[in-house]
């Protein structure tokens, strides 16, 4: 097969929408953090827990949506944390981030040898299987592509639109952005800063965890250390990329997760000639590539890592 | 009929008390003056009065119901507005985004947004407030901002107005238009309380006077009862005396701009900008905020480089632009923001003193910082200019706003400057702090230093000033010697009407 | 809530705080190993005696030190600059790299000149390795954070693609591992028999002149200055961008001689786990150490113990090891709490 053949195969967009799926779930998480303004760098640790708390539940007799559910609550959990340190304490975003990320992995590992303390090979659960959606599933090639999917990446596609239709379209988004923008506008409106702030963080901790229970719940069938692999800092270029929207911060993780697909593709193609390492560094240095375009005409919101205390202006 | 009614109260921040047992009343319909120099403790006590702070004792009470403390919403939902002198808007978001926000409930699934726009067209018509509220606020003017934030107290149906030195910020012309809308706001029955040190806009637009000093109610006028000595006597605690000022010896220029222009800085850049500073000689650079002040002060700070036209510093002209080359001619810079800017706050007094110079001779060798030589320096300044402190390795953030200017003025006057930028630099000092400031000024000047003094106070403009340029758009106007221009030809030119230079 | 200034502290306070943080530590560590089964006193007794309780383990502590001490000053160096150095992983990685290539028969030259040139040049690649980074951040506004954490990638699957390449070791029996330094490219041990070398001694040195750097030259100043207020330095002439570029060289060198040290004086050869998270560790360290040089090599042998104990506790009672991972963590986050708390009052109201 040539290596153009392969971006016209459906299979090749299965896998690559496969891909994008955790990357969409927790690039909105950390959009949302960002938007109200707080970056988030606990994201790499907290997908590994939604990775861990997802697929352990199954495991123990759960069913799937139990599974994401207790994913998204763990994630808020980590979120909490998260915000309650940068939020009303206004630490440094960049070392508590951190600090939660190698806390959430650490404990995450920790449990998990401590309820699995005697396995060699990681147990498996029956994942979520692809669902086609009747009708849109029998679009040629599209409908392949797109509409055969699991369940869990569908929603994925939810979220986006949901994250988006809430950022624009209601109270509580104005809110949102307005406190990435300018707390003090929040707070002159009677809303408190510090609300609007740790909510955003716990939500987006949510899907971020959410994006981790796709590894083991929809991509994978059980969990094994070190499986975000740099997804969640992957993610946090993405938002960069997406200028902080959600349609594009999308468009973004499709593009990425396209050109993770081709290398994965392309390096079966190379038959072993070119080191396949080489191959697997492309989405990292992709990702850093991204940055540098845009950074340069990025419009952070303004208010990025930027604490508030009340009363300041 | 009264609307609101503070009582008692109290707020102390560790030692200091801000506020000191307030109490007053405001009555429907009428505009009450808060007057008082900076630190008095007026806007902790707005703060309190909005929820943002709660005070340490005392209650406010708003149509007769006591307001729940520390709850700006309260606030709100009681009918009060509030204009902060900095604005609370977010400059990416729209106007109507800006006056709509919280004012729905946080969980409704959509924005009324047609009926939200209707109602502001129709109160920006009602009160000759106009602005476009699809418009994106980092596109308006300061003018326009302001207006925005009255649209906001209107919107929410607001019956008391706070504005917190509304003017600082406007021009002569727009200060005019904004009285003309608190008139239109009085008749329909608002009151308003609105927060100024100058005393002119106080006779100019109150019913009442309360004047706060040290925290504390020390006089309560009608208006219509008193006049601006009597004020100012309150306001300072002490008969004011103008600045003694000799007769001027002008000396060389020192400094020379021809046809200079920046980049913007914080507002609008120079444009084509020629100005000369002579030794001896007080300038003062009037203007409304953002016309170019931050430009021509970074300019001289080094801090930005000239796009076109010469700058002569001593009959030299500049190369290589940069603090260290403004430091090596001889330049003294006391910035406008002594916080973000003129110290570095978790750096101690020792350090921060040496910080124009660490890399001299004086406090180094091969690369090694001579520490004893710098605390030397520190002690020295500390005693020459009477700086308040447990000792030279203090961290400069924990000094008040008066000690720290001294330090920083202690840092650029040493060795005796040619040219001294002094930008803003009695902002937000008490009395006291303030006369000693503008005494070392003077003294640079008998020495025979060029003095460029920038300031949004027009009264320090024309008590200190030799010769008055004013800055418009980025350009200046011709200079004025010493009670040439009334205040009213400054006015007409910082508003950027009259004669180029 | 609101947070307001305390006067200077008390040299007391400022001890009583971390102190604090240690015993929060303790206790939430206690509450897991209680929900392992295992009784916490008997536990923690295991891991003080693994890491201390003998000549061995206090020996095998201060190995276990050695890298972090490097990682740590590395971080230090940084943070106190704010440049957000995360990569001390990858530049470890690189000097490792470094080591390997020219400790293994490249260069025929004695100990006394073929160990001073593999340090200068393991620090050289680690320092431009760094230098990438903070150059996309002064250039581009970049954040170096997100670079720097993804180059630890990179730079991960570079070594391995080496390992499986060019510096395979064609007697490893497949395995992704180098050949064996030469002896005279090894650091000697400091007491025989026991596995502590002379990395230690470097590290130790290092801490010194890291600590003389911050406290008494103007560079020193300089990426203090720079790191409070970025724009106050400006404005008194400190060349920022320059002097973020002289903390990166720095701070990635520190790093790489971490990689140096573990090649040269304890494993001999490079493989893909060379380095348990050193890099990420030397945060914890940095941070426990208050950025203080000195306070690194305190808290790195503190970090070590944890490490070091916790392993040979897991042995005997079946209580994960990963314990210390969490505990490292939760020092971490409580650290920067305590330090919080020791400089600002919180009033609720």
């Amino acid at each position: 097969m040539d290596a153009l053949d392969i971006l016209f195969t459906a299979s090749f967009w299965v896998a690559a929408i496969r891909i994008a799926s955790p990357l969409i779930f927790a690039t909105m998480g950390e959009l949302i953090c960002e938007r109200a303004g707080v970056l988030n760098l606990g994201i790499e640790g907290i997908m590994t827990v939604g990775a861990f708390a997802g697929w352990f539940t199954v495991y123990s007799g759960g069913d799937l949506w139990t599974g994401v559910a207790v994913a998204a609550l763990a994630g808020a959990m980590f979120g909490l944390l998260h915000a309650t340190l940068t939020v009303p304490l206004g630490l440094s975003q960049h070392v508590v981030g951190i600090g939660i990320t190698l806390f959430a992995t650490s404990l995450t590992y920790f449990t998990y040898r401590l309820a699995l303390p005697q396995v060699t090979s990681p147990p498996k659960i029956e994942p979520f299987q692809p669902f086609a959606i009747p009708g849109l599933s029998s679009i040629p090639f599209l409908g392949d592509a797109v509409f055969n999917q699991t369940p869990l990446t569908y929603l994925a596609f939810l979220t986006v639109a949901l994250v988006a239709w809430v950022l624009y379209r209601t109270p509580l988004g104005l809110a949102v952005r307005a406190a990435g923008e300018n707390p003090s506008a929040v707070e002159a409106q009677g809303i408190s800063v510090n609300a609007i702030r740790i909510g955003a963080v716990m939500v987006g901790s949510a899907l971020m965890a959410v994006g981790g229970a796709f590894l083991t719940m929809s991509a994978f069938n059980s969990f094994f250390f070190e499986m975000i692999n740099g997804r969640g800092w992957i993610c946090i270029a993405l938002v960069v990329f997406g200028s902080w929207r959600p349609g594009k911060a999308l468009l973004g993780a499709i593009l990425f997760a396209a050109f993770d697909a081709y290398q994965i593709r392309l390096q079966q193609l190379s038959g072993g000639v070119v080191p396949y390492q080489l191959f697997l560094m492309m989405p990292y240095a992709l990702s850093i590539l991204a940055l540098i375009l845009v950074a340069r005409r990025a419009s952070y919101p303004k208010a990025l890592m930027v604490p508030y205390q009340k009363g300041e202006r | 009929m009264t609307v609101l009614r503070l009582s008692g109260i109290t707020k102390r921040f560790g030692p200091l008390v801000a506020n000191d047992a307030i109490s007053f009343e405001l009555k429907r319909g009428e505009v009450i003056a808060l007057l008082g120099e900076n630190g008095a403790g007026k806007t902790t006590l707005m703060n309190i009065l909005f929820g943002h702070y709660f005070p340490d004792e005392g209650s406010v009470e708003a149509f007769g119901k006591v307001l729940p403390q520390g709850d700006p919403r309260a606030a709100l939902e009681a009918g009060i507005g509030m204009v902060h002198q900095h604005f609370t808007l977010a400059d990416q978001m729209t106007v109507q985004e800006n006056i709509t926000l919280g004012t729905e409930p946080l969980w409704r699934p959509t924005l009324s947004r047609a009926n939200a726009r209707e109602r502001i067209v129709a109160l920006s018509r009602d009160f000759g407030l106009t602005v476009d509220p699809g418009a994106a606020v980092a596109s308006l003017s300061v003018g326009e901002r302001q207006r925005v934030e009255i649209l906001k107290a209107l919107y929410r149906e607001a019956r008391i107005l706070i504005l917190d030195e509304p003017t600082a910020v406007l021009t002569p012309g727009e200060t005019d238009a904004l009285f003309k809308t608190l008139k239109l706001l009085v008749a329909k029955g608002l009151s308003i309380i609105f927060i100024s040190h100058k005393l002119h806009e106080v006779m100019a637009a109150s019913d009442r006077v309360l004047v706060l000093r040290g925290g504390k109610l020390v006089g309560e006028r009608l208006t219509a009862d008193t006049d601006r000595r009597e004020l100012a006597a309150l306001m300072v605690g002490q008969e004011v005396k103008a600045a003694d000022v000799s007769p001027v010896r002008s000396g060389a220029p020192l400094l020379v701009l021809e046809g200079v222009s920046t980049r913007r800085v914080n507002g609008a850049g120079l444009d084509a900008v020629s100005l000369t500073l002579r030794g001896g000689e007080i300038t003062g650079l009037a203007g409304v905020s953002g016309n170019g002040q931050a430009a021509l002060a970074a300019l001289l700070s080094g801090t930005e480089r000239p796009t076109a036209g010469t700058v002569a510093v001593n009959g030299s002209p500049i190369a290589d632009w940069s603090p260290k080359a403004a430091l090596g001619k001889g330049i003294a810079r006391v910035p406008e923001d002594r916080h973000a800017v003129g110290t570095i706050g978790d750096m101690s007094i020792t350090e921060n003193v040496i910080a124009e110079s660490y890399d001299s001779a004086r406090f180094s060798r091969h690369g090694f910082i001579d520490w004893k030589a710098a605390r030397g320096f520190a002690e020295q300044i500390i005693r020459d200019y009477d700086v308040k402190c447990p000792s030279p390795e203090t961290r400069i953030r924990l000094l008040s706003g008066g000690n720290m200017q001294k330090l920083v003025l202690g840092r650029a006057l040493d060795p005796d400057p040619v040219v001294i930028l002094a930008s803003q630099p009695t902002r937000g000092l008490d009395v006291g702090a303030v006369a000693y400031v503008h005494a070392r000024l003077l003294e640079a000047r008998e020495r025979g230093a060029a003095i460029l003094l920038i300031s949004e106070d027009l009264e320090e403009i024309l008590a200190l000033s030799d010769t008055v340029v004013v800055i418009s758009k980025g350009q200046v106007s011709a200079p004025s010697k010493r009670g040439e221009r009334s205040i009213r030809e400054l006015g007409e030119l910082m508003a950027g009407h009259g004669e180029a230079a | 809530m609101r947070l307001e200034p305390k006067p200077a502290p008390s040299l007391v306070m400022l001890l009583l705080y971390p102190v604090g943080a240690i015993v929060f530590t303790l206790v939430f560590a206690s509450l897991l190993v209680l929900l392992a089964g295992a009784s916490p006193f008997s536990v923690f007794f295991l891991v003080a005696k693994g890491a201390a309780g003998s000549q061995f383990a206090l020996f095998e502590t201060l190995t276990r030190a050695t890298p972090l001490i490097f990682t740590g000053l590395a971080v230090a160096v940084a943070f106190r600059a704010k440049l957000w150095n995360i990569g001390a992983e990858a530049q470890l990685y690189i000097g490792a790299v470094v080591t390997v290539v020219l400790g293994t028969g490249a260069l025929p030259l004695p100990s006394i000149l073929l160990i001073p040139l593999i340090v200068i040049a393991a620090m050289t690649a680690g320092a431009l390795l760094l230098l990438g980074p903070a150059l996309l951040k002064t250039r581009f506004g970049v954040d170096e954070v997100v670079t720097t954490l993804l180059l630890n990638f990179i730079v991960l699957l570079f070594v391995s693609m080496l390992l499986e390449g060019v510096l395979k070791d064609p007697m490893g029996l497949g395995w992704p591992q180098s050949q064996k330094l030469i002896a005279e490219a090894r650091l000697p041990r400091i007491v025989t028999g026991r596995r502590l070398h002379c990395g230690f001694g470097m590290a130790l040195v290092s801490a010194v002149i890291v600590w003389v750097i911050m406290k008494k030259t103007t560079l020193g100043y300089e990426m203090r200055a720079a790191g409070n207020n970025a724009e106050g330095a400006r404005f008194v002439g400190i060349p920022v961008n320059r002097v973020l570029m002289k903390t990166a060289l720095l701070s990635g060198g520190l790093a790489a001689l971490a990689g140096f040290s573990e090649v040269s004086g304890l494993k001999g050869n490079l493989t893909l786990d060379l380095s348990p998270g050193y890099g990420y560790s030397g945060i914890v360290v940095a941070m426990l150490a208050m950025l203080n040089p000195l306070g690194v090599v305190v808290s790195a042998i503190f970090v070590a113990g944890i490490f070091v104990g916790a392993d040979a506790m897991s042995r005997s009672t079946g209580v994960p090891s990963y314990i210390a991972d969490v505990m490292v963590a939760t020092a971490l986050l409580s650290m920067v709490v305590a330090i919080l708390l020791a400089r600002f009052r919180v009033r609720w109201r």
